[in-house]
């Protein structure tokens, strides 16, 4: 019996592991579906500051109003800008072609996005911003370098002068050895509303709404996993005393 | 009751089938862990059709509309998202359990005489099965869905004078495109599951008319009792239809985990660049095939030189199909006076080790990007692949073998 167990296991043992690397470091990122503060807050700062540009097609605002537990009325008041009603999908009014003028690439959609590049990556690139003449918009990315996307938070990051720390142990600075407070960027061009520690919330938060629609039913499939297999498990001590009494009689 | 199964019986042989595949045919009584992969295909095999036709009902063919309906399926579609992860989940599981019913022939060699054709008919499964998984992965239409199709279907065109026209006859277009997967689809859901389904019967016809091989490689039917049963042998059913219902507890076990919580698998059961929607004017950086086509995928990228003013991309086509035809003679290329394992001498040994670790590392390179070093070390582990192969005439014959007990050792 441990032969079969084990040799099941190896099975699948090959495929294990083999997370595609990075080129970039990123900072480490692991989303939280069953927060719903956290979700609904990403879901503000989603509709407010990306939908202009980017849709999310594939997911319907009802299913964000139920699983984030907004009631359907302030949802359609406050995060529908489209007029469209709240069964429909995400999506918004850019035409793709102009928008292909404008930023050379059109906006891509951004339901499956983090599970495309990884939490990491979409947590390290919203904060990766940083002040760059050489660029058409001003701005370039750490983590996508010759990035098309404006710095769309300016006004809650403020403009970082030189390139944030990404993927470096924010509690030392890498370079004198100090202990820094905690912020990515050590040096401002523009002043934002929010505190260093305070953006960091706000992007884990969007970045965890944005992992949630990824996988809208992470949770829900990882709670009746559970007992899909406490099941099969207690089929097993069954099957296992149903072979014992049958194979009694092999000798 | 049993008057209705008579009227049946009369009129259709319902009793002497049940007889003679399930209830009176007789098994060896020592089948070990590797013997619960043939019914654990069966079992994959069930689970693909199933939520392969539930799939169907929401899945819409078209350039267009394929990858959304997709996310519709995971999203809108009640238990969507099961059935699809059931489905992608189940197809590497298919491999899984493939591979390790072909590695327990290659051991215990039940291939040899007079099994030949169960063995042609395994091979002609397998060979179906990674049409049926190609055709299967161009249907999500994400990026490494497209860019992988058109890989494996430019293949064709390294071979001369006919190639091109091959592939173009193939996509039905000049390059993937939505025609392609209309064809795809049909190919996958409705003609390579019925051949499927067929080659699966006469695999196990002609598995119970010269009946199972056991891990000692006996012919049990030498020893008979009075009524004319092997005395090594039970019944199918009940004694082996309760001992694969443990297989099937533990391999769902295995199975759930991946469904449930790690449908992904890490980027190796569903590739993440499959999350975008194709594009046919943006590359993927590093194209991929799933991980059950990378030991031949790997032996492909492995040859690299031209020869006869052919090109090398000709030739490593030549390799990678040559790696899979050679498994068909195989019945032929062992000359040992035994089956298993178990009896044979070191070489035989030695040389399944060594198979077996050039198969999986291969398997390896054929998922990580090309090197110069890794190309060297899978053009070596090529070499190895076929040399099991060629030299299997040359040492089954040479090595000294150890004596078959009459009856099986349990």
């Amino acid at each position: 019996m441990r032969k079969l167990i084990f040799g099941l296991f190896i099975a699948f043992l090959p495929a294990l592991g083999l997370a595609a690397g990075a080129a970039v470091p990123l900072d480490d990122m692991t989303p939280d579906h069953t927060n719903k503060e956290s979700l609904q807050r990403g879901a503000a700062l989603f509709t407010n500051y990306c939908m202009g540009c980017h849709s999310m097609e594939y997911a319907r605002y009802k299913r964000v109003s139920d699983d984030l537990e907004i009631p359907a009325a302030l949802y359609e008041e406050n995060l529908i800008f489209t007029g469209a009603k709240i069964g429909e999908l995400m999506k918004n009014s850019m035409n793709k072609d102009m928008a292909a003028g404008w930023f050379g690439a059109p906006p891509p959609d951004l339901t499956l996005e983090t599970r495309l590049r990884g939490e990491s990556w979409v947590y390290s690139y919203l904060r990766g911003f940083y002040k760059d003449d050489t660029r058409p918009l001003g701005v370039n990315n750490v983590v996508f370098d010759l990035v098309g996307m404006p710095h769309v938070m300016v006004d809650l990051q403020g403009l970082c002068a030189v390139k944030p720390n990404i993927g470096v142990d924010p509690s030392v600075e890498p370079l004198s050895g100090n202990i820094n407070n905690g912020d990515v960027c050590p040096e401002y061009a523009i002043e934002g509303s929010m505190s260093g520690a305070e953006f960091d919330q706000a992007m884990w938060d969007l970045t965890n709404f944005m992992s949630y629609m990824g996988d809208p039913v992470k949770v829900e499939r990882e709670r009746l996993g559970i007992f899909v297999l406490i099941f099969v498990a207690i089929f097993f001590v069954f099957a296992y005393l149903l072979n014992r009494e049958y194979w009694k009689d092999v000798h | 009751m049993q008057k209705l199964l008579n009227w049946v019986d009369e009129r259709l042989p319902v009793v002497d089938a049940w007889n003679k595949h399930l209830a009176k045919y007789y098994a060896p009584k020592n089948f070990n862990f590797w013997y619960f992969f043939g019914s654990l295909a069966m079992l994959v095999l069930v689970n693909q059709l199933v939520t392969g036709i539930w799939l169907t009902m929401s899945y819409n063919p078209s350039g267009e509309g394929a990858f959304a309906s997709v996310e519709y399926i995971m999203r809108d579609v009640e238990w969507g998202w099961l059935l699809r992860y059931l489905h992608s989940t189940g197809a590497s599981a298919f491999f899984v359990v493939v591979y390790l019913h072909m590695f327990r022939g290659l051991m215990y060699g039940s291939y040899q005489k007079p099994r030949e054709l169960i063995w042609i008919f395994g091979m002609l499964i397998y060979l179906v099965l990674m049409a049926e998984a190609f055709m299967g992965y161009l249907l999500p239409w994400g990026q490494m869905s497209y860019w992988g199709a058109q890989v494996i279907v430019n293949l064709f065109g390294a071979i001369p004078v006919i190639g091109e026209d091959l592939s173009l006859w193939i996509r039905g277009d000049y390059l993937i495109s939505g025609i392609t997967l209309n064809r795809f689809f049909a190919l996958h859901v409705v003609a390579l599951p019925i051949v499927l389904l067929a080659l699966v019967v006469l695999h196990i016809l002609a598995l119970h008319e010269v009946g199972s091989n056991n891990p000692d490689g006996i012919d049990i039917k030498k020893n008979k009792d009075e009524n004319g049963i092997p005395k090594d042998g039970i019944p199918f059913h009940p004694y082996y239809s309760v001992h694969d219902l443990l297989g099937v507890a533990v391999f769902f076990f295995i199975f759930f985990i991946v469904v449930f919580f790690f449908p992904e698998m890490g980027g190796l059961f569903l590739e993440k660049p499959n999350f975008e929607p194709a594009n046919n004017l943006k590359t993927p950086a590093h194209i991929a095939p799933v991980w059950y086509f990378t030991p031949f995928y790997a032996m492909l990228r492995a040859v690299t030189v031209d020869l006869f003013g052919l090109d090398a991309k000709f030739w490593g086509v030549v390799v990678m199909g040559g790696a899979i035809a050679i498994l068909f003679v195989l019945p032929w290329l062992d000359r040992s006076p035994v089956r298993s394992i178990r009896y044979k001498g070191w070489l035989s040994k030695i040389a399944l080790v060594i198979f077996a670790i050039s198969f999986v590392v291969l398997g390896y390179l054929g998922i990580v990007p090309a090197t110069e070093g890794r190309t060297t070390v899978a053009q070596i582990l090529t070499a190895l692949y076929f040399l099991y192969f060629i030299l299997m005439p040359f040492y089954t014959r040479m090595e000294k073998t150890k004596p078959v007990p009459e009856r099986v050792t349990g």
